[in-house]
């Protein structure tokens, strides 16, 4: 046990420079991996929030909508009527929670809330906006039944799952998470070879003395886990910097920054990051183990 | 103890094979000689019976094992039962004598307690007490050939394989190494040596085998070189 620890001192400080690069590169690589992972659990995250909150949208007809679709122009009393009967009826009240009704003038202070410092505020009147009947689901994934019931329906001009717009701006995060990935993944494998050219190193320097340990019968398991050992502490010490990168972000950019500026979406917080930190060290110390084991082989044929 | 039979070795790219159906058997306790001049296969035979190489065809016997089908992972287990010296004495230079000694007994999983008695009584053995804190820089050729051959029988190996281990020292060296060999095979260790040393062979008056051009010319009990 003393000769393997003072072996894998000796390595490490034999060829300093490298394994200052192995740190390195795997503290970069891992940081990417952990940030990634940190994004997807963001996504779903914010998934669950805000799917809770997407309602569905029976656009009524108004005057202005396409004919195809509204032949016979703005929507009388008796077909909102029949809407909001349906929306009551025993078939459906079965999976909606709530719904209200917003007519035109809501309509209108609303649009005037949400675009306040638009031109397009100015120009839009009352019966451009559409009479909408806001259905909340007790599970917004049943939003294709509302869809099918009400698409069609004389006086209904659309039925829009406000889901589909929340899918948009999580497949662009979700895309951002994969660059993510794949950069780590470009990153870990360079790091890999790395590890592997280092320890090739370290046994070239060290070829006399494996001669010596072959000689007199030591075991390859023997002869091998310094070396290993020396490609799985250094790769160690970046996950553990990697690990440090990621809960400063936690902390310092998502916390301290994105969540005091947007204060009602709900960030990771750090247990979500202490939960990155063990497997990001786990996939160090398999990597580095396996990619200098694989070196290290050459050495050992007897 | 060693049993080679029909053994050829060709080695890539060489139209001659370094060995040509060599048979030899080696009984326990023996001292053998092997002579020749370079190239005529003495060392091929050592690195077979050392198993750093197998045969092209034939068998070799070593110890009770079978050195062409030996797997891999046994071959340690295998060379922690002989010892073995070389010309170049194949030292650690960067540890001690007491160091180099106690590292072929470390690589092995000896405890700490029998290294601390094993080691000073080989040194004292082959001639070294004094001076284990020493490294092999500040030795002499013969001492630091001690060293090696302490490294080599602290495992109270049945065998000794010795390649030219005189090669690199003057006459009187030379003599007082072969004296501890003789004194190691006296206690009953088998002693296979290569050698190009006529004075050393023609005082000793053991079993002499004699290699020409990969083939075993002679085989000649108490003789010459």
């Amino acid at each position: 046990m003393k000769y393997i620890i003072s072996e894998i001192r000796q390595g490490i400080f034999r060829n300093v420079s490298m394994v200052i690069s192995v740190v390195l590169v795997t503290f970069i690589s891992l940081t990417f991996v952990g940030a990634a992972s940190l994004l997807q659990m963001q996504i779903g995250q914010m998934k669950t929030y805000w799917y809770d909150r997407a309602q569905v949208a029976i656009y009524m007809c108004s005057d202005v909508s396409p004919a195809d679709a509204c032949p016979q122009g703005e929507a009388s009393d008796d077909l909102k009527a029949a809407v909001e009967a349906k929306l009551q009826s025993d078939t459906l009240s079965a999976y909606v929670e709530k719904f209200y009704f917003e007519n035109h003038e809501q309509a209108y202070a609303t649009f005037q809330e949400q675009f306040k410092d638009n031109a397009v505020a100015k120009y839009v009147t009352k019966n451009q906006l559409n009479e909408t009947f806001w259905v909340k689901l007790n599970d917004a994934r049943d939003s294709k039944i509302i869809t099918e019931s009400f698409t069609g329906v004389a006086g209904v001009e659309e039925v829009r799952d406000q889901r589909s717009y929340l899918d948009q701006i999580f497949s662009i995060l979700n895309a951002a998470s994969l660059a993510a990935i794949g950069i780590a993944v470009l990153m870990l494998f360079s790091a890999a070879l790395l590890i592997s050219t280092t320890i090739r190193l370290s046994a070239f320097s060290r070829r006399r003395e494996l001669g010596i340990m072959r000689l007199v019968g030591a075991s390859n398991f023997y002869i091998q886990l310094p070396f290993i050992l020396e490609g799985v502490v250094a790769a160690t010490i970046g996950s553990i910097l990697a690990g440090g990168a990621v809960l400063a972000i936690v902390q310092f950019f998502v916390q301290g920054y994105l969540a005091q500026s947007l204060p009602f979406t709900s960030f990771v917080g750090l247990a979500d990051g202490l939960l990155v930190v063990p497997i990001l060290i786990g996939a160090a110390i398999l990597l580095s183990a396996a990619a200098s084991g694989l070196a290290i082989r050459r050495y050992l044929r007897i | 103890m060693i049993r080679i039979e029909n053994v050829t070795k060709q080695y890539k790219g060489s139209a001659r094979p370094a060995l040509n159906s060599v048979s030899l058997d080696i009984e326990k306790g023996d001292f053998v000689f092997l002579v020749g001049t370079s190239g005529s296969g003495k060392s091929s035979l050592m690195r077979l019976m050392l198993r750093e190489d197998v045969p092209t065809s034939g068998s070799v016997h070593v110890l009770g094992e079978n050195l062409v089908g030996i797997p891999s992972r046994r071959i340690p287990y295998f060379r922690r039962r002989l010892g073995v010296v070389f010309q170049d004495f194949r030292l650690l230079p960067n540890k001690t004598v007491a160091q180099n000694v106690a590292f072929s007994l470390e690589v092995i999983g000896k405890s700490q307690g029998f290294i601390q008695e094993a080691v000073p009584d080989v040194l004292r053995l082959v001639g070294l007490d004094g001076k284990a804190d020493r490294l092999p820089s500040e030795l002499s050729g013969g001492e630091q050939q001690r060293v090696a051959l302490a490294r080599a029988i602290v495992n109270k190996p049945a065998l000794l394989l010795a390649d030219e281990p005189t090669g690199n020292l003057d006459p009187a060296t030379s003599q007082d190494i072969m004296a501890l060999i003789e004194r190691i095979n006296l206690n009953g260790t088998t002693v296979v040596m290569a050698t190009h040393d006529r004075g050393i062979v023609d005082r000793l008056k053991k079993r002499v085998v004699e290699l020409k051009h990969g083939e075993i010319i002679r085989d000649e009990v108490g003789g010459t070189y």
